[in-house]
């Protein structure tokens, strides 16, 4: 056996044994995500007892390295690791924006000291970060952002307000774009800082989303002390690394564009029967369906493409561009037709009938995907100009 | 398979690029319009090509090839498609030298696939009768007569057909039409008795053409392969087909697009460049993507041609019904874009918009390959 096939069957045997039943079960909507923090909000005893698990191999966040908490793995074994847990149908134990963002930023721009500091508690999943970027005046034009940081000699004092905080009234840390000065353009000024979610000063007020929870909210900052050794990169250097976490948010957020493990033309057969070609009954939906699986199985293609192109050398192509713009789209066609093929049962908001209203409720929170993490419009704006050369 | 071109393909494309470029471009497809031509390509053009070895690139080494794979030809069609090189690839190469592999006798294959490979032999493919592609639906009929059989019925868009030596005609040896069996290839020569060759003009200004067979006699020999067995391989070489057109359109597609934002850095209206213009600039962002996905969908299909992928049917109508979707947007926003000039003959964009629709309908149309696409996936 090579040393890869040694690796696919010790992995295979040690999430046999260490997978708790009930985490290979599919994740039941966004809610059911465990995202750990120092009061993790558990659905199962077991989402915890299963980060813990995977956390000791560093399997958490499996390609990190193993210095920082993270598994070590080279993308051959990081990809086994991922096939032996779909095998399994196993869950990720952990999402967080400390993996998906924060820890990207940091292994790139970080100090050591905070590299030490802060990567091992995000792979074990005991501290929870939000992402504090925008702001009532700031959205798609983010780097207009107002949120200002005092220079006190040792540490900044915060003043100001962020909006559509996700998680911040359950985080324990923020990474957070401040401007320490006032006098550049737009793009300088701007310093990336970290601070606790505890410090005096700091005050949330959630907002309910029109898929009826609250995972966002207003976010206060009233003379907050923030450390400077907190301060990732130089003063006035932030916006470089805003951008460089954006690009890390935007492909996490891509992902959903990933298509079902069921395909919706399946799942409508089921519901609304087929003819005696074997053709869906409904003529009108089963082409929009078709359109769907096309376009999720040539943007599938695509990603694998890209990452293909990249392993060979041949650099991040163009197409990564489209991830964020695409992918978000796919996903609301996806819960557009999740509606269209259920019917009444999937319009449903409450009740056990209706499974919690898991469908529609997943259907409007999807409508968020083309507007967090920089709207569909300017995704457009940045190909245009970025990748086509067109002018302003 | 990873999806990503080898450097060996990668040059490939450019010494494609390089040769079509210089000889087969939209200024050779404009002159051999204007001047009538019913061959529709030039010989010494051909010459060229069959001495670069591209009619032999997906063509087993055993039979005189280069053994190189469709992927490899496939990126020879898509700079066809770019440039819109009047050649005969897709009928002789793409589809001939496809059919005789897929259908024919050891003893047949020997025989005609090395003069293909070598650019000496133009084969076409004789299938549809009506107006859409319909394969099950070939009426053309085929009866034993004495040693031989004796074939009866017309064709139509049978490509290059003033060019081809030999066609290979799908009749109906039984069964009928809707039924896919019962099915029959055979090689008919060019100039047989009782044959008509006509040239047909399709917007396209390629070389097509109609046949009417009013009692043609062949031998028992012509049949290639099997009596009544010729829907599998015929099945698997439409697959290969469409890929191929597939390639040839992401090209088409591909230089329509690039063209037109060119000119739009180049247009000015109310004071700034029209590329300026958001509405522009959106539509042409998503088109973009939209070619992005068109790229990875025909390399996927055209790898699973060579991975002798069992998922081969779906990916090829997969590939062809999106890059008939593709290239219809980017030429129909191409001419949009251009405003007054695009609708002119003397501007160029206008003969991708027509190569766009001839490929795309040749041998299944968006619909026609949308509904198998759909059908092959369970629904
Ligand atoms: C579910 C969800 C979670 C979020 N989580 C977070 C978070 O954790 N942390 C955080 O900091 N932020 C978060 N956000 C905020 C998000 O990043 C902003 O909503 C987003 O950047 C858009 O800004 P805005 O809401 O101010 O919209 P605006 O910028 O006001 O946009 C309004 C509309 O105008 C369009 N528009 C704006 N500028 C242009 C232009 N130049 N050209 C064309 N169209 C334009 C937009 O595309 C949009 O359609 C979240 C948002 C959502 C929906
Ligand atoms: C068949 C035909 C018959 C015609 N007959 C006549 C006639 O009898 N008399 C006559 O005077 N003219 C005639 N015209 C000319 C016609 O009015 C112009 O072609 C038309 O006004 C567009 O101008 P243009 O060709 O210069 O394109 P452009 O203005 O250069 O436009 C090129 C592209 O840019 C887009 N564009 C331009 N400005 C903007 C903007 N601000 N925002 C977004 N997009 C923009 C356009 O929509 C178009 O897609 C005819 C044209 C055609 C095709």
């Amino acid at each position: 056996m090579s040393d890869l096939e040694h690796f696919r069957a010790d992995t295979r045997a040690w999430l046999e044994e260490n997978c708790p039943a009930a985490m290979r079960e599919p994740v039941r909507g966004f809610d059911d995500l465990y995202m750990g923090g120092r009061n993790p909000e558990v659905d199962h005893p077991d989402q915890q007892l299963w980060c813990e698990r995977m956390a000791q191999r560093g399997w958490t966040v499996p390609q990190w390295p193993r210095e920082y908490g993270g598994g070590g793995l080279n993308k051959e074994e990081a990809k086994i690791l991922q096939q032996e847990m779909a095998r399994l149908g196993a869950r990720r134990p952990l999402e967080s924006f400390g993996i998906s963002m924060l820890g990207p930023a940091l292994l790139k721009f970080g100090s050591e000291a905070q590299k030490q500091e802060h990567l091992p508690p995000i792979c074990r999943g005991e501290i929870r970060w939000c992402q504090g970027y925008s702001e009532p005046n700031a959205g798609s034009d983010l780097a207009s952002l107002q949120t200002r940081a005092e220079d006190r000699g040792d540490h900044y004092i915060i003043n100001g307000q962020k909006v559509w905080t996700s998680y911040a009234d359950k985080a324990d840390w923020i990474f957070c774009l401040v401007r320490t000065d006032n006098t550049g353009s737009k793009h300088e000024g701007i310093s990336f800082v970290l601070f606790d979610m505890a410090s005096e000063g700091v005050t949330t007020r959630p907002i309910k989303l029109i898929s009826g929870s609250s995972p966002f909210c207003e976010t206060f900052f009233d003379n907050v002390r923030a450390d400077k050794r907190n301060l990732v990169g130089e003063e006035g250097k932030g916006w470089a690394i805003a951008k460089y976490l954006l690009t890390h948010e935007r492909e996490m957020i891509s992902a959903f564009g990933a298509a079902p493990a069921k395909s919706l033309g399946a799942v409508a057969v089921e519901n609304l029967g087929s003819d005696a070609s074997g053709r869906l009954r409904n003529g009108i939906l089963r082409h929009t369906i078709a359109q769907y699986q096309l376009d999720a199985l040539a943007f599938g293609a695509t990603m694998s493409r890209v990452g293909d192109e990249a392993k060979a050398g041949q650099g991040l192509g163009a197409a990564s561009s489209i991830f964020k713009y695409y992918g978000t789209e796919l996903n609301k066609r996806r819960n557009e037709l999740n509606l269209a093929i259920g019917g009444e049962p999937a319009l449903g908001w409450d009740g056990d009938v209706y499974g919690g209203g898991a469908t529609s409720r997943d259907w409007l929170r999807s409508k968020g995907n083309s507007i967090e993490g920089g709207t569909s419009e300017v995704q457009l704006n940045i190909i245009a100009k970025r990748v086509l050369g067109l002018p302003d | 398979m990873a999806l990503v071109l080898t450097e060996e393909q990668i040059m490939l494309k450019e010494s494609a690029a390089g040769l079509l470029a210089q000889k087969a471009g939209v200024a050779q497809l404009r002159a051999l319009r204007d001047a009538g031509d019913a061959r529709g390509f030039t010989p010494e053009v051909w010459q060229d090509i069959a001495t670069m070895g591209w009619p032999g690139i997906a063509i087993p080494e055993a039979y005189g090839g280069l053994g190189y794979g469709y992927t490899g030809l496939g990126l020879v069609l898509e700079q066809v498609g770019r440039h819109l090189s009047p050649v005969p690839l897709q009928s002789t190469v793409l589809l001939g030298g496809t059919l005789i592999n897929a259908l024919g006798s050891e003893a047949q294959k020997q025989s005609l696939l090395p003069a293909v490979a070598a650019g000496e032999l133009h084969v076409s493919l004789a299938l549809q009768e009506g107006p859409q592609h319909a394969p099950e639906d070939t009426a053309l009929k085929a009866e034993i007569a004495g040693a031989g059989y004796r074939l009866q019925g017309e064709k139509c868009l049978v490509l290059d057909a003033l060019a081809a030596q030999q066609f290979v005609v799908i009749a109906r040896t039984s069964g009928v039409p809707g039924d896919s069996a019962g099915l029959t290839a055979f090689l008919v020569a060019a100039d047989a008795a009782c044959l008509t060759v006509e040239q047909r003009s399709l917007v396209d200004a390629r070389g097509v053409g109609a046949l009417e067979l009013n009692g043609v006699d062949v031998a028992a020999s012509a049949v290639l392969g099997e009596v009544d067995a010729a829907w599998n391989g015929l099945s698997r070489s439409l697959d290969i087909a469409n890929i191929g057109l597939a390639a040839e359109l992401l090209g088409v597609a591909t230089e329509a697009f690039e063209r037109t934002v060119e000119y739009l850095k180049e247009r000015k209206q109310f004071g700034k460049v029209i590329g300026s213009f958001q509405g522009l600039q959106h539509r042409a962002a998503e088109l973009f993507a939209e070619l992005e996905l068109a790229r990875s969908i025909v390399l996927k299909a055209l790898q699973a041609i060579d991975a002798d992928d069992p998922q081969l049917p779906l990916l090829a109508s997969a590939a062809k019904a999106k890059l008939c979707e593709v290239a219809q947007r980017a030429t129909n926003e191409g001419i949009q874009m251009h405003g007054g000039i695009g609708m002119t003959d003397e501007y160029d964009i206008g003969f991708f918009i027509k190569r766009a629709r001839v490929a795309q309908h040749t041998f299944g149309d968006y619909n026609y390959h949308l509904d198998r696409f759909a059908q092959l996936s369970g629904f």
